[in-house]
């Protein structure tokens, strides 16, 4: 028997259920598969950013000992097709990426060749006996050089760098323009980042040459899609393939797309019909593993002398790398151009996007992707109007937020937003940071020649992706459905498979939340299983926040399926009609009399024996569901930075980080506050610590952990967070999403904080990370223009 | 030219042959099957590798299998007793202080060393304690405060300890 109170799990701080695996060394991460006979791969990456290859002397390297086989482009050649990108915009130029190069090295991750021996120590010696003749040829590593005439061509079969030219804009922009009392041009850079999950990415496979079967284990946030991808890059029959994400030490995005590692790794072990095993190395993460952001954009903000904004144009170029990544062409464009009204209502918008190939590694989705660099670009831009005709920050947003009663919301250039409150996520915040207390220490601060400043950050992000129909108008090459399937075994306990994968954020523990809660079953009576094309029924993955809104609630209504059809059997126990059958903590009765109650596992157990059984119902309690949302979902929140600068060194130190956020209705208030608060540090870091640095022959200066700063502990503050709840209408469960909304929001609040801090001294806009360097040259370029304001 | 070397691992006594070169985090790994001491980075950086190499905290990463010859060593899986979570992990699982779990083990080794040394520590020193583990996941917030929670349980067990000693 269930005790009567069992307490409501939706919402609950509930700890992890994964914990106690990974905290005492149980986990299974990729490397710690091991197969009998497993070999393992090493991959030769080019020397060059950009050089044609002559040739490739492999003999030495096969004959060493413990060297089992090695490969180059030219053996993969006719057997497997190029590396896929899953993302088409009209007039895109779609390049071949061989999952090992052929011709030509175009940046410094493509391998050149791959070694199969014993163990990795001996594969890592054996590259070292290859060699290689390059012809070296002239790299670009910057986007807008890469558009000049007589730039290098990253593909010469294209004959240009220019991928796609995207745009979108609503209303007449010119018009706002000309009709604004200012005009403020900046160009901003929203400078490469490494995203840096602290597991690399690796690849297990594994065939099994009795059935013609494969299974890959491999460090992703996509498996089925990882699947239905390789099935096709391989020519393997779909459902002869299994592919599993075991745990995975994080991703960022990172981890999201086919890599041509995946398909080079899972056809040498066909070929060699034994067990492979490649495994990143973190150095070469850098130069293989995707990268993020990389946008030069040059925005113009009209606004009229009361603070009304009129118009925003925006001219961004992206970087794509070399080749196209899975997603990479939607992430600069629809995740970015439509979210360019942010929290305000902008009458006129226009946005053009240049994609633009390049010698660097491949650019695509980084927590966030695109949305930072929206907010980034509407939150700066916020703040040079208001500097513009001397208005307070706070009261130009105020004046242009969209307001509660406009929800929803149609921007001008086509996205609907669900539900919001703008304002009261701002006052909120304000509050909390004491702002006319802080300004009023700002200004006696800057009498004793200390600078402080106060950073704000609007946000509203696009989550929940996606309905499949308006994914698939903006060049997606999948469903945005997600799905659930409900296990129900006789003994009421409960198994969970569900599509969208966990890679540190705590599905397990939140999905079984849902179900516990829902069929009133104790949290430890549901085990969820994710991450295992074997055994889920199908998942489109995580990322982009929308497990909960997608993953979340396929569980919700798959509960629900249970339950009506647990009814069914309930109200024949009962001899009852199902309409006066109530459901509450477990339990079914007749509604007035709960004392004559059948629990959920008495009606499991039922659903099994089927002794005493309605006529024609289906034995079993087993459901699935397929969940396509109508439309996404729209998390937004203010985030307040408050920063001290150092008048000696130009260091910056966050005094305070206030997050106020509405993600809708909350799951679990411990796991949206630890996706915060990470989400946080990594804006932070971009704000001020983080970049990638190519140089002009595309060898990555910025190499490896030691030469690119990623935060640490002391570096950083602890933030504050508060919610607001104003739930979704999109789905039952009222949620939004909140994966990446501190990594949106927080890099333009530190910078706004920041030039807010160096104001007297002139200063407008500093490019990002903001460096102690940078500010000691604006410290040491002059005193201060004025005392005060 | 393979080497012999004898060490105690998590209470356990073991003797192999081993590469000269063979980096300690890949000895216990591969060859010891202790896979709980994960690999984040290729120049010291991380500190996803450390254990206790007799008492002191270490990164695997950079000291040969050889160097640990004759030495004690703990590692995330020597930590829970008798299948009780040492108060670190504990408090670790209370205050959420681990998203996908990759740096954990690392970073409560590290904790763990600082703790013997600093057993009441300030959250400004706890930051420092970890400069050398790097955290993507969580901020290092609830990192912190699952250290801080984790010193005041043990404090008052030592106390304990002692009273009842």
């Amino acid at each position: 028997m269930v005790s009567a109170t069992i307490e409501r799990l939706l919402g609950k701080s509930v700890r992890r259920k994964e914990d106690p695996r990974l905290l005492t060394g149980r986990g299974t991460y990729v490397d710690d598969v091991k197969l009998p006979g497993m070999l393992h791969v090493a991959f030769l990456r080019s020397t060059h950013a950009h050089a044609r290859i002559r040739g490739i002397a492999v003999e030495a390297a096969r004959r060493r000992p413990g060297v089992v086989a090695v490969f180059t482009g030219a053996d993969l050649a006719g057997k497997v097709k190029p590396v896929p990108c899953g993302w088409t915009l009209p007039n895109m130029k779609l390049p071949d990426h061989p999952a090992l190069a052929v011709g030509k090295a175009r940046y410094l991750g493509d391998a050149v060749a791959a070694v199969v021996a014993t163990d990795r120590y001996t594969a890592r010696d054996a590259l070292d006996a290859i060699e290689v003749d390059y012809e070296p040829l002239p790299a670009v590593v910057d986007q807008e050089q890469a558009l000049r005439p007589g730039a290098p061509l990253v593909h010469d079969e294209l004959g240009t760098n220019l991928c796609f030219t995207w745009s979108v804009s609503g209303g007449d922009v010119e018009a706002g323009l000309r009709q604004a009392d200012r005009v403020v041009r900046q160009r901003l850079i929203n400078q490469r980042l490494i995203p840096n999950s602290i597991e690399t990415r690796g690849v297990v496979a594994q065939p099994n040459p009795a059935t013609g079967e494969l299974t890959i284990w491999s460090s992703t946030q996509i498996p089925h899609l990882v699947r239905l991808l390789l099935a096709l890059t391989l020519d393997i029959p779909e459902h002869k393939l299994r592919v599993i994400a075991p745990d995975v030490g994080g991703a960022f995005g990172s981890k999201l797309y086919l890599y041509a590692e995946e398909v080079a790794v899972t056809w040498i072990a066909r070929e060699l019909g034994v067990p492979v095993k490649w495994i990143e190395d973190r150095s070469e993460a850098y130069r293989a593993t995707i990268h993020g952001r990389d946008h030069i954009q040059d925005v113009e903000i009209g606004v009229m002398q009361d603070g009304r904004v009129v118009a925003l144009r925006a001219h961004s170029y992206a970087n794509l790398g070399a080749y196209l990544s899975t997603f990479a062409p939607g992430i600069p464009t629809v995740l970015f151009g439509l979210m360019l009204s942010g929290t305000y209502r902008i009458p006129n918008v226009a946005v053009t996007v240049d994609g633009v190939f390049t010698n660097t590694n491949p650019v695509d989705a980084y927590r966030g992707a695109g949305r930072p660099e929206a907010t980034y670009l509407v939150e700066r831009a916020m703040d040079l109007a208001a500097a513009e005709i001397g208005m307070d920050p706070v009261e130009l947003r105020r004046r242009n937020l969209i307001p509660r009663d406009a929800f929803p919301y149609t921007v001008v250039t086509g996205v609907t937003y669900d539900s919001g409150d703008y304002e009261k996520t701002l006052n909120r915040a304000l509050e909390l940071v004491d702002y006319a207390g802080l300004r009023a220490e700002q200004a006696r601060l800057r009498q004793e020649g200390k600078y402080l400043g106060i950073g704000i950050s609007n946000y509203v992000e696009i989550c929940g992706m996606a309905p499949s129909q308006v994914l698939g108008a903006a060049g997606g090459g999948a469903g945005g459905w997600e799905s659930a399937t409900l296990r129900v075994s006789p003994t009421g306990k409960v198994t969970l498979l569900v599509g969208s994968s966990s890679h540190g954020q705590g599905h397990e523990t939140a999905f079984a939340q849902i179900v516990a809660d829902g069929l009133g079953i104790p949290l430890e009576d549901v085990e969820v299983v994710h991450g295992d094309t074997g055994v889920v029924q199908f998942g489109i993955g995580t990322f982009g926040s929308r497990s909960a809104a997608t993953g979340g609630v396929a569980t919700a209504l798959c509960v629900e399926k249970v339950r009506e059809k647990a009814k069914k059997i309930a109200a024949h126990l009962l001899e009852a009609a199902e309409a006066d059958i109530e459901f509450e903590q477990g339990k079914f009765y007749i509604r007035g009399s709960p004392e004559k109650a059948k629990t959920f596992q008495e009606i499991a157990l039922q659903a099994f024996l089927c002794h005493n059984y309605p006529k024609g119902l289906e034995p079993g309690l087993d459901a699935t569901t397929f969940y396509d949302p109508s439309n996404f979902t729209w998390p937004f929140g203010t985030h307040i930075a408050v920063v001290e600068i150092d008048g000696e060194t130009g260091g910056v130190k966050v005094r305070r980080y206030v997050a106020v956020d509405d993600c809708g209705n909350v799951i679990n208030p411990l796991l949206v506050d630890g996706q915060l608060h990470g989400g946080i540090i990594q804006g932070i870091g971009q704000a001020l610590y983080e970049r990638a640095v190519f140089d002009d022959n595309g060898q990555l200066l910025s190499a490896n952990l030691l030469e690119y700063v990623v935060p640490k502990a002391a570096q950083v503050p602890a933030v504050e967070t508060e919610r607001t709840v104003t739930p979704s209408p999109v789905n039952p469960l009222g949620v939004k999403g909140i994966g990446e909304a501190g990594t949106i929001a927080s890099s333009a609040a530190i910078v706004n904080a920041v030039v807010d801090a160096l104001a007297p001294f002139g200063v407008r806009h500093l490019d990002m990370p903001l460096t102690p360097e940078k500010i000691w040259r604006v410290l040491r370029a002059g005193r201060p223009a004025a005392q005060g304001g | 030219m393979r080497q012999t070397i004898q060490v105690r691992i998590n209470g356990q006594e073991r003797r192999d042959e081993v590469e000269p070169r063979l980096l300690l985090v890949h000895y216990l790994r591969e060859v010891a099957n202790l896979t709980g001491t994960h690999i984040g980075c290729d120049t010291s950086q991380c500190g996803a590798c450390t254990v206790l190499l007799d008492g002191d905290a270490v990164k695997s990463c950079t000291v040969l299998a050889v160097q640990a010859d004759g030495c004690e060593i703990t590692t995330i899986e020597g930590l829970a007793q008798d299948g009780r979570l040492h108060p670190l992990q504990e408090a670790f699982w209370e205050f959420h202080g681990l998203q996908c779990g990759y740096c954990t083990p690392g970073l409560i080794l590290t904790a763990l060393d600082f703790l013997r040394h600093h057993p009441q520590p300030s959250e400004e020193e706890i930051r420092h304690a970890i400069e050398g583990n790097l955290c993507r996941c969580t901020g290092y917030q609830n990192v912190v405060r699952a250290i801080r929670a984790a010193a005041e349980r043990m404090s008052a067990q030592g106390a304990q300890e002692v009273r009842h000693g």
